[in-house]
């Protein structure tokens, strides 16, 4: 099993390797920082925007394969990912999002893989049943939403219900309340609050796919001669099901897991951007407006590690659920 | 998006169950020609009425697939046809109504500028199926020649295409069209709707390629090869054809996929831009505004996700019709699973 997965994590550098050439070498040439200087106000002589975007590695006149090579040094060497167009540090703005979106995507996607896998597992036992038939509904609808329309409608919900009621019921911007009082549990609490909608976005798109695929995974296993034959050794049908069924039933999820987390990436800086949270989803579009070059890499690099952390994770998954995996 | 995922799970059934599947389920169900005994040829040229009569039949059983299906037809309709419903154009001001509630005037009320609402709800639904419908065919092309070259020569090919691929699944589309997009305002829909196809066939090639790998093997294609056709030809007339079921159902949950990523992008700017009108456009328009004036924002947003919705439902019945495998997991063991355990309890 370490060889499998040594294997991969190989590849995955190796795939990392190329797609942040690729990306640096697109968001270089696509993205016109040279534009947002010569608009500035006075506007700035040639030679001021060549020493300025010379200095903050954004040339276009540099080939763009040696600006990547300054700036992989810089990573590489310094763990320094360049400066931003405001000639901030990247670095200090990475380490003040990369919080807020992790808690998100872990939170999301946890629980819209656990829901999700629960879910459709037990729609499976029970298929064709009133309940089945509501999931299914429900999952279909949720399927059909946009994550970004979602999160308006939460939030609209939650605007309707303040304006109902008076008061903010369910918090709607940003992931706390400045400058609350009180101890550590109120802070939670408000962390906890602030997550509600936001994680709910993510999470109900995860639920609705993860239970369509989970129920019908879970159906071709229910009929296995293997089920029958562990309740006929004295399980009951509920541990034959957790232990034999739905360990079976997971394996083909696992692979679905990785994918599923790039969507689930995309639906976060969206969910960022609508409840107003200031993660690397808002970075990102902030910076693509602003021709920010190396922020947008930052983003991307971020991107690029989390989904291919994912993927790893899947496979480690699947090695442990699946023993044919480790020996191939 | 994230209904484009469903083409894995396929792929790890199609590899668990001999591909023969589809001549037992139909010979079970009956309506296929009795002259064929031979076992070898799968889903020849010579059955096609009768398979798609099958599948019509299958697909008219299902009432979520019928109903998707009048949806979609309705839909159709409306987008095509409701400009001409209705007096107003959709980028025509009415400088007496402006935020106007709906009325018999102005059916879905009008926005700030005074402009009808249905007449741009009608035209941005217009616009929206069309870059759905382009997008899909355009991926779904690109995806099962990537993935039949891929899984049909092997070797270094499959390796680079592969590597492609996974190259191109790291990135969440979105980040890499939300940084091209900007270079492209001039260029027009047309543009992003390339730059959506382009960034949207990676796991439907990979589906491909591994049912490209196990049909490769089967008697009719390497009888084929050592006859001397040649390889094209080969995935042309005898790959391609025995993997279109699969084509069809992921295309048509592509189209309602490549809506949402149209709206989506152009929801923060970067998919089409005004005074072109799509569903997206729209939404971002009255989406500030849709606590006070609701008609800005829901009409849209209702038509967007029945559309969606009704193409998730042609998209199962197609699968239930047409996938001989989903169809005989599904109904047959469970049947008997009930049974059985009724009489153990």
């Amino acid at each position: 099993m370490t060889g499998y997965l040594a294997r991969r994590l190989g590849y995955y550098v190796v795939l990392l390797t190329a797609a942040v050439f690729l990306a640096y070498a697109l968001t270089g040439t696509a993205l016109g920082p040279r534009a947002y200087f010569e608009a500035k106000q006075p506007r700035p002589s040639a030679a001021a925007v060549d020493r300025q975007l010379t200095a903050l590695n954004l040339n276009d006149r540099t080939p763009v394969v040696e600006r990547f090579a300054t700036w992989a040094d810089g990573v590489l060497l310094h763990a320094d990912l360049g400066r931003t167009i405001h000639d901030t540090s990247v670095n200090d703005e990475f380490g003040r999002r990369i919080w807020v979106s992790l808690r998100l995507l872990l939170v999301g996607s946890v629980l819209g893989m656990l829901l999700g896998v629960a879910a459709g597992a037990w729609s499976a036992v029970r298929q064709y049943r009133l309940s089945d038939r509501a999931l299914t509904v429900l999952s279909f609808v949720l399927l059909s939403t946009p994550v970004f329309l979602l999160a308006l409608l939460l939030k609209n919900g939650a605007i309707a219900a303040k304006n109902a009621a008076g008061h903010d019921v369910i918090p709607f911007t940003g992931y706390e309340t400045p400058n609350l009082s009180g101890g550590i549990g109120a802070h939670l609490a408000d962390w906890g609050l602030h997550l509600l909608l936001p994680t709910l976005s993510l999470a109900l798109g995860g639920l609705a796919t993860y239970s369509r695929y989970q129920r019908s995974t879970m159906l071709d296993v229910l009929g296995a001669d293997y089920l029958r034959t562990a309740q006929a050794k004295g399980l009951t049908r509920g541990r034959a099901l957790i232990k034999h069924g739905l360990r079976t039933a997971i394996i083909p999820m696992t692979t679905m897991f990785a994918y599923a987390f790039l969507g689930l990436f995309t639906g976060a800086a969206f969910t960022e951007t609508i409840f107003g949270w200031h993660g690397m989803g808002e970075w990102f579009i902030q910076a693509v407006n602003e021709q920010d070059v190396n922020s947008v890499v930052a983003v991307n690099l971020f991107a690029a590690v989390v989904v291919l952390a994912a993927g790893f994770l899947a496979d480690a998954l699947h090695a442990a659920l699946d023993p044919r995996v480790r020996t191939a | 998006m994230k209904v484009r995922d469903q083409g894995e799970h396929n792929q790890g059934r199609g590899e668990l169950r001999e591909p023969d599947g589809t001549r037992r389920r139909d010979r079970e169900t009956g309506p296929w020609p009795a002259s064929d005994g031979d076992p070898a040829q799968p889903t020849d040229q010579r059955a096609p009425a009768g398979r798609l009569r099958l599948a019509a039949a299958r697909l008219a059983a299902s009432r979520g697939a019928l109903l998707g299906l009048i949806v979609l037809v309705l839909l159709f309709l409306l987008a095509f046809l409701g400009p001409y419903l209705t007096p107003w154009h959709y980028a025509t001001p009415d400088y007496t109504a402006l935020r106007q509630p709906p009325s018999v005037q102005h059916w879905f009320g009008t926005n700030g500028l005074g402009q009808d609402v249905f007449a741009q709800t009608v035209r941005g639904l217009q616009k929206s199926l069309v870059i759905g419908l382009l997008v899909a065919v355009l991926s779904t092309g690109l995806a099962s020649l990537v993935g039949a070259c891929a899984g049909y020569f092997g070797g270094w090919t499959d390796r680079l295409l592969t590597f492609l691929v996974d190259l191109m699944l790291i990135f969440p589309a979105f980040l890499v069209i939300a940084v091209i997009s900007p270079r492209l305002r001039g260029s027009g829909w047309i543009a992003f709707v390339l730059l959506l196809a382009v960034f949207n066939w990676m796991i439907t090639a990979r589906v491909i390629r591994s049912m490209t790998i196990s049909l490769r093997e089967r008697e009719f294609v390497v009888a084929a090869r050592f006859m001397g056709v040649g390889p094209f030809r080969i995935i042309w007339r005898h790959i391609l054809p025995n993997v279109s079921s699969f084509l069809i159902i992921d295309a048509t949950i592509t189209v309602g996929g490549a809506v949402m990523s149209e709206a989506a992008l152009s929801y923060f700017g970067f998919g089409v831009r005004p005074p072109d009108v799509s569903l997206g456009t729209l939404l971002a328009a009255g989406a500030g505004d849709a606590p006070v004036f609701p008609w800005l924002f829901y009409f849209a947003a209702g038509l967007l996700v029945l559309f969606v919705l009704a193409v998730n439902l042609v998209g199962d019945g197609l699968r239930d019709a047409l996938d001989p495998t989903a169809t005989a997991g599904r109904r047959r063991p469970r049947k008997t699973v009930t049974t059985s355990r009724r009489s153990t309890r």
